[in-house]
C-alpha cells in the first residue's frame, strides 16, 4: 500500500508538511509525486508555481479526485519501482508522509534520486519526546506524531525517527541537502534537539557525488 | 450502475443523418499491403459545432461491430441511440455543446463505407473476398483523408474503446501531429496470441457456414448468419466476465422449471447468446467480420522494432488518457500498463487507471458514471490547456461540410 495515510484537509488549506515541501519547490520545476493522494500538493504547485507535475497513486478514487483537478497521474504501487522513468527526468520527486508504509525504503529512495535531479520526503518523528514518553510511561507502542494509526491497520508502518533516517541515508550515500521541521501544525527552526521536538521531519535529498553545497546535515539529537 | 438508464431525449444529441465522402477517385488509395483501392468511401457523422479556429474538433473511434451512429437518433421512432450516446451529447463527457465531435466507420465495415460487401467497380459486383486485406493503419489514414475534407487540420483529441482504441493509438504513434491527445480505452498495443486465437475461432465459424461459400453470397438467397452468429457469441463470452455472467444468469432456466434433457435452448446465457447472435446477423455483414478482425490481428505497434516505446518517440508531446478494467480479459489490465510504460519511458504525459468493475471488456460503454467524470475532467483540462475556445452561438455559419443542414438537430 502507498496511498497516502493522512486524510486530506480541507481543499483551501494545505496540510503543514506539504506546504514546507511547496516552498522548498521553486516555480517552473518539473516534479513527480509519489503517491500523490488526492492532488492537493501538485495542484497548489501547479496554481501557484506553473510547475510541470505529476502523480503516482493507487487508490482509483484519489485518482478520479486528481483528473478532476486537472492533474496527470498514473495509477501505480511504488513497491514495484519507478523502472519506465528514465534517470533524471525530473527535477524534484516527492514522497510525502509514505516512507513508514514502504516494504523497502532504500530502493524507493535510490530510485527517487535516479529519476529526479533531489528528492523531497516527509515522514513522522518516532523519536519525538511525547513518543518516548508514552513507550516509557505506559509500555504501549506510540503512534507516530501526526499519523493516527494504530500499529495493526492496514497499510502497517514501521516507527523510525530522524536520527535513524539520518543515518540511513548516510548508509545509502545520500545527502540531506536541506531540512526542515514541524512540530505539530507550526514549523521549528531548531537544530540540536530536532529529534526530541519535531513530530514531522522534510528533507531534501540528492545523491552524496552531486556537487552541491551541503547545508548541513542533521546528526543525532 | 447507469447503463440501464435510458437516454432522455433532452440530453441528446437529437436527430443526426451520416453522411459520406469519398476519395481516391483517380489517385488510388494504397494499402499497407501494397494493394489499392479506389474509389473509398467513409460513412461518418457530427455532432456539435466546429469552432472558428477548428481547434475543438473530437474524433471518436468505434470498435469491431461498431458504426458512425455513436450518438443520437436516425429517426424520432428510433428505439435505441448511437452506440455511445451516455458519453455524447449536450453536457455529457464528449461534450457536443463545446467540442465538434465526429465519428466515422472504419474501412471494411458494413455501415456505408468501402468494404466486402461494397461493389467492385472492375467487376460491377460486390467484391467479396476480392476486397483487399485492410489494416488498422489503413483505417486511420482514410480518416486523415476525413480530416482533410473536413479541413480539421489538428484534432483536439481521439478516443476509443477495444479496437477503437487501436486506432487511436495508431493515430498517436503515426500521426502525432494531427492530434493533441488520445484516449484509449481497454484495449492493447499489440494483438495477444490469445485475442487472435479468438478471432480465428470467429473466423473458423463464418468459413463453415456452407452459405459463405467462398464470401461470395451477396447476390444469393442464404448468407452465412449460422456463421456469422456463432462468431458473435463467441466475441460476446469475451466481451463479458465470468462474474458478470454469474450475476445476469446464473444457472437460470429459460421459461421453465426444469431441466428437459434434451438439446434445446434451456440455460438463459444460451438464450441470451443465441439471441444476440441472431440479432448481429441483421446488422453485420460476415465477410466484414472476417476482414475487421484480420486487422486487428496484424495491429502491432512495436512490430517495426520490437519495442513499444520506440512506437511513440515522436509521440512524447500527445497527452494520453489510458484506462483499463481489472475484469477485462479479453484485453487485459497488463496491456494498458504496458502501453502506459512506454508511454512513461518516452516522457509523454499520460494519466492511467485501471478501474475496478465487474462487466469485463464491456465495462468501456457501462460504466457510464466512472467514464463520465474521468473523460470530461481529462478533456475540460485540455481544452483549458490548449485554449480551445467554445463554437460560435449559430451552427450553421462554421459547419464544415458544404451540407446546408446544421450539424445537430435538438429534438
Amino acid at each position: 500500500m502507498t496511498q497516502r495515510p493522512l486524510p486530506p484537509g480541507p481543499q483551501s488549506s494545505l496540510r503543514p508538511d506539504l506546504q514546507i515541501i511547496a516552498g522548498l519547490i521553486p516555480p517552473e520545476a518539473t516534479v513527480l509525486d509519489l503517491g500523490c493522494g488526492d492532488g492537493a500538493l501538485l495542484a497548489h504547485l501547479v496554481a501557484h508555481k506553473q510547475v510541470k507535475g505529476r502523480g503516482i497513486e493507487l487508490d482509483e478514487a484519489n485518482i478520479l479526485t486528481c483528473v478532476r483537478r486537472g492533474l496527470s497521474v498514473r495509477q501505480g504501487n511504488l513497491e514495484e519501482g519507478l523502472a519506465d522513468y528514465p534517470d533524471g527526468s525530473f527535477d524534484y520527486v516527492v514522497l510525502s508522509q509514505t516512507l513508514p508504509f514502504l516494504d523497502d525504503p532504500a530502493m524507493i529512495l535510490r530510485e527517487m534520486l535516479r529519476v529526479g535531479r533531489q528528492g523531497v520526503v516527509s515522514f513522522p518523528n518516532w523519536g519525538y519526546w511525547r513518543c518516548r514518553l508514552e513507550l516509557l510511561l505506559t509500555g504501549q507502542v506510540p503512534k507516530a506524531p501526526d499519523l493516527p494509526q494504530e500499529w495493526y491497520q492496514v497499510p502497517r508502518w514501521q516507527a523510525f525517527s530522524i536520527t535513524d533516517f539520518a543515518h540511513f541515508c548516510q548508509g545509502l550515500g545520500i545527502r540531506i541537502r536541506e531540512q526542515a521541521y514541524l512540530a505539530g501544525e507550526r514549523r521549528i527552526h531548531v537544530r540540536k534537539i530536532k529529534n526530541l521536538l519535531a513530530t514531522t521531519a522534510v528533507f531534501v535529498l540528492e545523491t552524496a557525488g552531486s556537487q552541491r553545497q551541503q547545508r548541513g546535515a542533521p546528526g543525532p539529537g | 450502475m447507469t447503463a440501464t438508464t435510458p437516454t432522455s431525449p433532452s440530453h441528446s444529441v437529437g436527430l443526426v443523418e451520416t453522411k459520406h465522402f469519398t476519395f481516391a477517385q483517380e489517385e488510388p488509395f494504397r494499402l499497407e499491403s501494397g494493394a489499392t483501392l479506389s474509389p473509398v468511401t467513409l460513412a461518418y457523422e457530427t455532432y456539435g459545432v466546429l469552432n472558428r479556429d477548428r481547434s475543438n474538433a473530437i474524433l471518436i473511434l468505434h470498435a469491431l461491430s461498431g458504426s458512425q451512429h455513436a450518438a443520437g437518433f436516425h429517426t424520432p421512432q428510433d428505439p435505441k441511440p448511437g452506440w455511445w450516446d451516455e458519453c455524447i451529447g449536450p453536457g455529457k463527457a464528449f461534450d457536443t455543446d463545446r467540442f465538434f465531435v465526429i465519428c466515422s466507420n472504419v474501412l471494411g465495415s458494413c455501415y456505408g463505407s468501402t468494404g466486402p460487401a461494397s461493389v467492385d467497380p472492375s467487376t460491377g459486383k460486390p467484391y467479396g473476398l476480392r476486397f483487399p486485406v485492410v489494416t488498422i493503419g489503413d483505417m486511420v489514414r482514410a480518416q486523415v483523408r476525413l480530416l482533410d475534407h473536413l479541413g480539421i487540420q489538428q484534432l483536439l483529441c481521439v478516443a476509443g474503446g477495444s479496437m477503437g482504441g487501436m486506432q487511436a493509438l495508431e493515430w498517436a504513434a503515426h500521426h502525432p501531429d494531427r492530434l493533441k491527445a488520445a484516449i484509449p480505452l481497454a484495449t492493447t498495443a499489440r494483438h495477444s496470441p490469445m485475442q487472435i486465437a479468438f478471432s480465428e475461432v470467429g473466423r473458423q465459424a463464418i468459413y463453415a457456414d456452407p452459405a459463405w461459400n467462398q464470401g461470395d453470397y451477396y447476390d444469393r438467397p442464404s448468407k452465412p448468419d449460422a456463421g456469422l452468429a456463432v462468431a458473435r457469441m463467441v466475441g460476446h463470452i469475451t466481451y463479458l466476465s465470468e462474474e458478470s455472467m454469474h450475476r445476469k444468469f446464473g444457472r437460470r432456466l429459460k421459461d421453465r422449471e426444469r431441466y428437459g434433457y434434451e438439446f434445446q435452448t434451456e440455460f438463459e446465457v444460451e438464450s441470451y447468446l443465441k439471441y444476440n447472435g441472431n440479432n448481429f446477423t441483421r446488422r453485420f455483414d460476415a465477410n466484414s467480420y472476417l476482414y475487421i478482425t484480420k486487422a486487428m490481428d496484424y495491429f502491432d505497434l512495436s512490430a517495426p522494432t520490437g519495442s513499444l516505446p520506440a512506437a511513440f518517440a515522436n509521440s512524447a508531446h500527445l497527452k494520453y488518457l489510458v484506462v483499463s478494467f481489472d475484469s477485462d480479459w479479453l484485453y487485459p489490465s497488463y496491456h494498458s500498463k504496458e502501453l502506459v510504460s512506454a508511454l512513461t519511458a518516452v516522457g509523454a504525459d499520460v494519466t492511467y487507471l485501471d478501474i475496478e468493475s465487474s462487466w469485463g471488456h464491456d465495462a468501456f460503454l457501462l460504466e457510464v458514471e466512472t467514464m463520465t467524470d474521468l473523460l470530461g475532467s481529462f478533456l475540460d483540462r485540455l481544452a483549458r490547456e490548449e485554449g480551445v475556445a467554445p463554437p460560435e452561438p449559430s451552427p450553421a455559419a462554421t459547419t464544415p461540410d458544404a451540407s446546408p443542414r446544421p450539424a445537430q438537430v435538438r429534438l
